[in-house]
């Protein structure tokens, strides 16, 4: 059954992108365990406002694990010491009482800070404006069912789809490498015959503009698929690596 | 305008039979050729699937395109979220679907509140949109002989759903993600994400004419105001839901651009058509920053019901029994029971004032009194539990790490909660608003789902407009642009907006009193709930009203904003939209006030039949109730669009048999 915990948060907080952060600690009293990590975050923050004090910055929209927007690296942990889940879906009851909880922002060097716990992703949209799609215009294609695609295919493709592009992979690398978030999109699209077309070219488009915007490489650790929300497969990356040696051959 | 009336003429209905309006229509507007679309400057503001598609498709066709998001990416607007899935006319499973009867079901689920002709185009074009989305690789689910999936959803007959697992909208969002992204690089679209639009420009031709030319935007990470020119301003920037402060939208959701819209002389019509979704889950304390819905497509496999026994939904209450100890012969399956025709597939406002009803009754399940089981016993029985998971899991799931209960064993707990708004900015056929150059789609407009949406419609309805027709209807408009240069943002027009926007701004920061942005709103959510929600009286709209006006006395004098406003501000931003928030919840009392009958998601109690369903009345509703911004401080005035329904028999709703 859930309770009231008294806990301690021990918050990253950093005031612009070129200031020097701290560690600042804050004393929470009687946090219902039915709560939301976030809505724990909340509750911290109208604490300040009732002080007078500036609230922690920190980037969340949905709140039920879909748009990737929440990020924070909790206890260690991206999205928090909790499987398969994004933080907005982290619950208090996965904490006891009298803990001390670390809350610090991804720590990637991709992904600089704007503000606390608030960092700036857009390398990811980088990534897929070079190749993440496929280079269809609006009308004037095939009706739906006139391509049969097996099952087994359509689901894979589906589950490497299902990345929610929130940085969790790269912040979880010990070389900052973005494999995981490309490997799913390539994968998705190189697995269904819409996309094959062009897989050559946006394997290799993509993994340029990934080594190009400072993403380390991959050392097959598996961190990221350990961390990842969604449970995007390591699968992902060893086809991302097929496509690429392979769209290289052709050169 | 005479007598406030809006005529076919004035809302642009092209003449003709249903199901070649739109036919002619594009036989006959005007298009813009390939050299001049390169000299016009498209605004959209919103990237969900409204959006995003109406960007990539206006860029791929050569405009040039400046696209605002608050979010980070574009692709975190909150279209991805959807979970059931996309409706479309394809009839693929043979069961005797087509456009009409996606155009039928629509309006009589809209409960004969919608436009004929919106309506009818959209379920026309319903097919070319998963032709388009299967070419950008959605991974739609399909069967094993390799064909496209279908599933049923409410308030039809025919399974006519297209899905991609429990995340249909994140998929679709991401293909038109997809779509924008290949124009970002192309340098077609030039993307600001993290910026908010805080006002619109109106600048007037020399015949006197007034256009809107652009948009004001806060820089959400450095704070500043910036100026943006373009030959039209396209927005979609979801609904009003928030306006509840507890809803299944994204926490950044809000209406603000509609009252932009709204204060330069847009119609807002039917604010109070809001849509309370019966599958959500309950709300479990104080502190609860918003409900989680749990998609529509539950209701196909799984039951809804509640005890028969008082005695048993007081011990559930009490805590001292789960739904799984109460036999099948004390369960009360009041949806089969009350629709035997439709069971647990009725439209979303029938299944919640359903549940209202039995809660009211005293036979809710959990402590709070205010739930109702979603059972999957019986599914689990007849097609097992793998079945079961390989449909549902992620959603099972979702639950699971929500209430910490398994509902494989103890049947989800459920209760309605705000999760769509119906109403919207007033459009004509070409989804143009009533200030010229101003155009509004998707969720933020009112145009297709009249006074209740059907599940699976409003991805169709996102996607529509943005792919399929805004990209033509506004070439109509701009075909007459194309001799305007672009304008300078050193224009006095120009200037004079960001100063009102600045003032407002350091009007609100100066306030420096007490209460938290978010404590004012979850007081206004309440009074919204109590007064403004799933059931409305006169007494109670009034009260309402009162009770609201009272809320935004307290908020002009009593708020605190911490920070700077040159500088990033989560606070100053909510502060933003709950002073939008507050005059859409005073909106939306009004309108319900006015309107003095129940149609779908409007249910005044004083108009209802003896067995508790919505009773419309005819002679004096049947009509979009358009509220005109008059100044501030100043009661709105009503414009009327008639509804005469030309082609199809208005009819009672009947979900029973």
């Amino acid at each position: 059954m859930d309770q009231h915990i008294n806990i301690k948060v021990k918050v990253w907080r950093q005031a612009g992108p070129k200031a020097q952060g701290h560690f600042e600690t804050y004393e929470l009293k009687n946090v219902f365990q039915g709560a939301s990590f976030l809505e724990m975050i909340d509750i911290l923050n109208e604490q300040l406002i009732s002080e007078k004090k500036d609230p922690i910055a920190f980037d969340h929209d949905c709140r039920e694990g879909i748009c990737g927007m929440c990020s924070l690296y909790v206890n260690g942990h991206p999205h928090g010491p909790d499987q398969a889940i994004t933080t907005c879906q982290l619950h208090m009851r996965k904490f006891h009482d009298g803990e001390t909880i670390t809350i610090e922002p991804w720590r990637s060097r991709a992904f600089p800070v704007i503000k606390d716990l608030m960092v700036d992703r857009g390398a990811y949209d980088k990534i897929m404006q070079a190749g993440g799609f496929v280079s269809v215009n609006t009308g004037g294609v095939p009706d739906a069912n006139s391509i049969a695609i097996p099952k087994p295919v359509a689901d894979e493709a589906m589950d490497a789809a299902s990345c929610i592009g929130c940085g969790a992979c790269a912040a979880a690398c010990k070389n900052g490498s973005a494999m995981l978030f490309v490997s799913a999109k390539v994968s998705q699209l190189a697995l269904l015959p819409q996309g094959k077309v062009e897989a050559a070219r946006r394997a290799k488009a993509m993994v340029a503009k990934m080594d190009e915007l400072g993403f380390g490489n991959c050392t097959n650790t598996g961190a990221c698929a350990a961390e990842c929300p969604k449970s995007v497969s390591l699968a992902n990356i060893a086809r991302l690596n097929r496509e690429f040696i392979c769209a290289k051959f052709q050169d | 305008m005479a007598n406030n009336i809006i005529t076919p003429e004035m809302a642009k209905i092209p003449q003709g039979p249903l199901e070649k309006k739109w036919t002619n229509y594009k036989d006959h507007q005007k298009l813009v050729n390939p050299a001049n679309k390169r000299k016009l400057d498209v605004i959209v503001v919103g990237t969900g699937l409204a959006g995003a598609s109406a960007a990539a498709s206006l860029a791929e066709m050569g405009f040039n395109v400046l696209n605002f998001c608050i979010q980070d990416s574009p692709r975190r607007a909150h279209s991805i979220a959807a979970q059931g899935g996309i409706n479309a006319a394809k009839n693929y499973q043979n069961d005797g679907d087509s456009v009409y009867r996606l155009y039928y079901d629509t309006i009589k689920g809209g409960d004969y509140r919608a436009r004929e002709a919106n309506v009818y185009r959209l379920a026309e074009v319903s097919n070319s949109i998963i032709d388009q989305c299967v070419a950008q690789g959605v991974p739609f689910a399909r069967e094993y002989g390799g064909l496209l999936d279908n599933r049923s959803f409410g308030g039809a007959q025919v399974s006519r759903t297209f899905y991609a697992k429990g995340q249909t909208g994140q998929q679709l969002l991401l293909g038109a993600y997809s779509a924008l992204s290949r124009q970002i690089g192309k340098g077609k679209v030039k993307m600001y994400t993290r910026y908010e639009m805080l006002d619109i420009v109106m600048i007037k031709d020399a015949d006197g004419t007034e256009r809107a030319r652009g948009i004001i935007a806060r820089n959400l990470v450095t704070g500043r105001i910036e100026r943006f020119f373009a030959h039209a301003v396209v927005v979609g920037t979801g609904g009003y839901g928030n306006t509840f402060f507890l809803s299944t939208n994204a926490m950044a959701s809000n209406g603000s651009a509609a009252m932009q819209m709204y204060r330069h002389g847009a119609y807002f019509a039917n604010p109070c058509y809001a849509q309370i979704h019966p599958t959500c889950i309950p709300k479990h304390g104080d502190f609860q920053s918003k409900l989680t819905l749990m998609s529509e497509s539950l209701r196909n496999d799984g039951r809804i019901w509640v005890p028969k026994k008082l005695e048993d939904a007081k011990k559930l209450q009490a805590g001292e029994i789960k739904g799984r100890d109460i036999p099948e012969e004390d369960r009360d399956y009041y949806l089969e029971r009350r629709y035997p025709a439709f069971g647990n597939l009725v439209p979303r406002d029938v299944a919640s004032r359903a549940a209202k009803e039995r809660c009211d009754a005293g036979f809710g399940v959990n402590n709070t009194g205010l739930a109702v089981f979603l059972d999957f016993s019986d599914a689990i029985q007849r097609l097992g539990k793998d079945v079961v998971a390989q449909k549902y899991g992620n959603l099972f799931q979702m639950y699971e790490k929500i209430v910490d209960e398994n509902p494989y064993e103890n049947p989800m707990m459920i209760f309605p909660a705000i999760h769509y708004t119906m109403g919207g900015i007033w459009v004509d056929y070409e989804l143009q608003t009533s200030v010229k150059g101003l155009f509004c789609i998707g969720e933020a407009n009112f145009s297709d789902h009249g006074a209740n949406r059907l599940g699976a419609s409003a991805l169709m309805q996102g996607l529509a407009d943005g792919y399929f027709v805004l990209p033509y209807t506004i070439q109509n408009y701009l075909a007459d642009q194309i001799s305007v240069p672009r304008m300078s943002t050193e224009l006095p027009e120009f200037a004079a907006a960001e100063k009102a926007v600045e003032e407002k701004i350091a009007k609100l920061m100066k306030i420096q009193g007490k209460r938290s942005v978010d404590s004012i709103h979850k007081e206004l959510g309440l009074i919204m709930w109590d007064f403004v929600g799933m059931g409305r009286t006169a007494e109670g709209l009034k009260t309402a009203i009162k009770k609201i006006d009272e809320i935004k006395k307290e908020f002009w004098s009593n708020v605190f904003i911490p920070g700077q406003a040159d500088a990033l501000n989560n606070e100053l931003e909510k502060a933003l939209r709950l002073a939008d928030f507050i005059e859409i919840g005073r909106l939306m009392a009004v309108d319900a006030l006015h309107r003095e009958e129940s149609c779908g998601g409007h249910f005044r109690e004083e108009y209802q039949t003896p067995d508790g369903e919505a009773l419309r009345q005819d002679e004096k509703f049947s009509y979009v109730g358009c509220w005109k911004f008059m100044g501030e401080g100043n009661e709105p005035e009503l414009v009327k669009e008639p509804l005469d329904y030309e082609f199809t028999e208005r009819k009672t709703r009947n979900y029973k048999a």
